[in-house]
């Protein structure tokens, strides 16, 4: 076995210790895409809200 | 009102004030999180020894234990902000319960799976009803029940309120956790990070451990951020759409 198999076979552990480190690559990319993702689209949402929401005061001023 | 008069606090509920600040810390916990996890995963599974009697399968212990830590912090967190919620009415306190929970919830599932991939080699079995086994697993239940309680009420308020609840019941099962392993004979090994005559573990294997455990919690604290900054939004987004609909 070359080093890299090695590596890869972790003393025969491999089909566990991998599955580890791969469950915690995915919980940590999942909880960081997740939350930006949401983060980014309300920041969006809130801004076009706010806009509609001081266009629509600006009127209720005009005509007062 | 002016902005003077609002308590310091109570001015980092307006998202936009909390953006701000939470902007500031960001790139500083995420930057830490990123070199301590560059780090922690090099000796983790590099240059850290396999264990004399565990070989390599010890590997595990550097994503089990400091999954199992957060799911412990973050819920004394959560039960600790569900108190302030109640006590001072701080929508901040509210949100960050609701915030820090699929968090939690997510490092308690990779403590139990990483465990479980831990136990089968070494104990020839994926799960056994140990007490430690059992208490992290009700630990997960919580998060879970939290999680469906928090929006299972029209008025949000409501919601936050009843989750404040169910956590502040359920942080009997974080002293149960920990002294589980003293209090019944488990198959789960007892302390050896915090004891009374302090860690019980060579240097090679703490380095990579207390690495890991610091990129796991500057994580929390960079995603906990930008998802309190979220709930703070999604609040300020039903506002203006009740404002709408009033017109």
């Amino acid at each position: 076995m070359n080093e890299y198999q090695t590596f890869f076979a972790m003393g025969g552990y491999g089909a566990y210790v991998w599955p580890a480190y791969g469950l915690t690559a995915l919980a940590f990319i999942g909880m960081l895409g997740w939350t930006w993702a949401s983060l980014r689209a309300r920041r969006r949402e809130e801004q076009g809200l706010s806009a509609a929401g001081r266009a629509r005061r600006g009127r209720r001023e005009a005509k007062s | 009102m002016t902005t003077a008069r609002i308590p310091l606090l109570h001015r980092y509920a307006n998202p936009a004030a909390f953006g701000r600040l939470s902007g500031q810390i960001l790139p500083w916990t995420a930057g830490a999180s990123a070199i301590l996890l560059a780090l922690g995963l090099y000796f983790a599974l590099f240059s850290s020894p396999p264990d004399y009697q565990q070989g390599e399968s010890v590997r595990i212990m550097y994503v089990h234990v400091p999954a199992a830590i957060m799911s412990e912090i973050v819920y004394g967190l959560m039960a600790a902000a569900a108190a302030a919620g109640i006590i001072w009415k701080h929508a901040l306190a509210d949100l960050f319960v609701k915030a820090a929970a699929p968090l939690g919830a997510a490092f308690t599932f990779l403590c139990l799976v990483a465990g479980s991939l831990w136990g089968k080699p070494m104990w020839g079995a994926w799960w056994v009803w140990d007490a430690r086994l059992t208490s992290e697993l009700v630990l997960f239940f919580l998060y879970l029940g939290y999680l469906a309680l928090v929006d299972a009420f029209d008025d949000p308020q409501r919601g936050l309120r009843a989750g404040a609840i169910l956590v502040l019941v359920g942080v009997v099962d974080l002293p149960i956790i920990k002294f589980s392993v003293d209090w019944w004979n488990t198959l789960h090994q007892p302390a050896s990070l915090i004891t009374m005559s302090g860690p019980k573990m060579d240097k090679s294997m703490l380095l990579p451990l207390m690495l890991m455990i610091g990129a796991f919690t500057t994580f929390f604290i960079t995603v906990v951020l930008m998802r309190l900054e979220s709930e703070l939004l999604a609040r300020r987004i039903r506002a203006w759409r009740t404002a709408a609909g009033d017109e």
